[in-house]
């Protein structure tokens, strides 16, 4: 445990320097899914070819980058948000190796991903396409759009990760989100979102449905002056901001 | 045009396994065949096209080759953003196959009529965008450019061209009769103009893709004219902008036809529309016989 926490830590203090680097970076969102993208990697999408992630909340992509590069997918990401980087504050399929779809718009990875999913039915295929979506990104009509879709075409190949960090409580609060993906014909698990075991075990029973996996998770989770303080959703990080985690990691 | 659609895309389905047709709820009676031999190839999506054009992207980036169709403002306006983001800047394959046009569903009023397809769809840079004037022109056009890397728009109408060209994706036909006036037209507009053409000897431009468009034969033309007339039938807008590329513009007088910038708030039929917008060998015979009396 103190092993992963240490390096969780570091991927955490990479985010942090390149957004300080860069001037860019939806820092509090990255944070929230880190955890998850970084066991989806490590447990699925480096082992089997076959499975595909798509991130859908673009914004959180420092998240992403930073589990790329862990696995030497990616390099020169010092560049972020330089002139001629190919690392932005939200990620180009045609620059970046392990971007399925360009997100930033919110609402489009995810139908994008049950394409994917039916694609992979139509051909036979094995393997799971993981989407990972956001709570405030579930305003969007093409989320519910396509809930109904995967599950009239019973894409029980697809999981929909729900990164719900409270983002959408102070605009369009969604209650009682489970009940509303069951209603929606779909499996669904709560779970702690940072806890890299309890995505395990919800993975492995996926079943003869789509499944969906609420993961609570904190806004600016390890940065305890960031959690869940929503003005610094997208406040520039300094290297005053580092020296204070460092403070925190210190003790 | 829809039946040459749907035999287009049936005799594909048989040599190319990579096909995989979805639905806006429309259309779907005309595909029974299909659904019944590729069930797994051809959906009813439903009446959500924001998430069938995200979807149909999904497929493609799993190297499928997507048709998707629907009513035109419900593809190109309503999902315009999922086709500029999830193909235009994806640069996935995909095929975007409309039918209404601009207004053939007349007396179904505005909402369903779509003469800002044109204008959208040119600005996704990465859009290839064809308009083909007839039921043959389509086939042609269609097995030519579906498998490309790019995003094509297709614009169909229930109304077609007498007069059939041999068309190629890309390229414009060309009639030369060494006149000072040529005639543009875009699609199915021949109707209008093409007794013209050789009542007054004009050369004639006809174009059937719009992106890319043929530079080349407006360099030759602009030579010997000194007035174009363009028939466009939707906003103007791409054209005048192809157009405005050639180097000696400044010496030759535009003219265009095409659908002026309001709501067509009228009903009736396609034709009432027509009459009413100019598009009718009448009036275009008063601009020709204007030009006709310029100085030279």
């Amino acid at each position: 445990m103190a092993k992963n926490k240490l390096e969780t830590d570091k991927l955490i203090h990479r985010i942090l320097t390149l957004a300080s680097k860069g001037g860019e970076g939806h820092v509090p969102s990255s944070l929230s899914i880190l955890d998850i993208i970084d066991t989806l990697y490590e447990k699925f999408i480096t082992k089997n070819k076959s499975n595909k992630f798509v991130l859908s909340k673009g914004h959180g992509c420092l998240a992403f980058y930073v589990v790329l590069e862990k696995h030497s997918i990616i390099k020169n990401l010092d560049t972020f948000c330089s002139f001629n980087s190919n690392f932005g504050g939200h990620p180009d399929k045609n620059k970046i190796k392990g971007v399925e779809s360009s997100t930033g718009s919110l609402g489009h990875g995810f139908p994008f991903a049950c394409g994917a999913a039916l694609a992979k039915k139509i051909k036979n295929e094995k393997g799971k396409i993981f989407s990972l979506i956001g709570d405030g990104e579930c305003n969007e009509g093409t989320i519910w759009e396509s809930l109904l879709i995967a599950s009239h075409h019973n894409l029980d190949n697809l999981i929909c990760i729900i990164d719900k960090n409270k983002s959408t409580d102070r605009s369009l609060k969604i209650d009682d989100l489970k009940n509303k993906l069951i209603s929606f014909n779909w499996d669904c698990f709560v779970i702690n979102g940072h806890s890299k075991k309890a995505l395990l075990t919800s993975i492995s029973k996926q079943k003869k449905k789509p499944l969906a996996i609420i993961a609570n998770t904190i806004k600016g989770k390890g940065v305890t002056f960031m959690e869940n303080n929503p003005e610094w959703h997208h406040k520039k990080v300094d290297k005053e901001t580092i020296k204070k985690f460092e403070l925190i990691l210190e003790k | 045009m829809r039946k040459q659609f749907i035999k287009t895309v049936t005799n594909l389905f048989k040599k190319d396994k990579k096909i995989v047709t979805l639905l806006g709820d429309i259309g779907v009676f005309g595909f029974r065949d299909l659904f019944k031999s590729y069930p797994k190839r051809i959906y009813n999506i439903g009446i959500l096209e924001q998430s069938m054009i995200s979807m149909a992207a999904g497929l493609s980036n799993e190297g499928m080759k997507p048709i998707v169709h629907t009513i035109a403002p419900f593809i190109v306006s309503r999902a315009f953003e999922q086709l500029k983001i999830d193909f235009g800047y994806n640069k996935l394959n995909g095929n975007f196959v409309s039918i209404g046009a601009s207004y053939d569903y007349a007396s179904l009023g505005c909402t369903h009529h779509c003469p800002e397809d044109i204008n959208l769809m040119y600005n996704i840079p990465n859009m290839q965008i064809v308009a083909p004037g007839s039921s043959e022109e389509f086939d042609n056009l269609f097995n030519q450019s579906y498998a490309n890397k790019n995003p094509t728009y297709f614009r169909l109408s229930d109304y077609e061209n007498e007069k059939k060209f041999k068309v190629r994706f890309g390229r414009a036909n060309f009639i030369d009769n060494k006149s000072k006036i040529t005639i543009l037209a875009v699609g199915p507009v021949l109707n209008f103009i093409y007794p013209l053409i050789y009542k007054y000897n004009l050369n004639l431009i006809y174009l059937t893709t719009i992106r890319p468009f043929d530079q080349n034969i407006l360099k030759k033309i602009s030579k010997k004219s000194n007035s174009i007339i363009i028939i466009e039938p939707f906003y103007s807008g791409a054209i005048i902008n192809e157009i405005i590329k050639l180097k000696d513009i400044n010496n030759i007088n535009i003219k265009n036809v095409s659908v002026p910038f309001k709501f067509l708030t009228n009903y009736g039929t396609k034709k009432q529309h027509d009459d009413k917008l100019g598009f009718s060998i009448q009036k275009i015979e008063k601009i020709i016989k204007k030009l006709n009396k310029r100085p030279i």
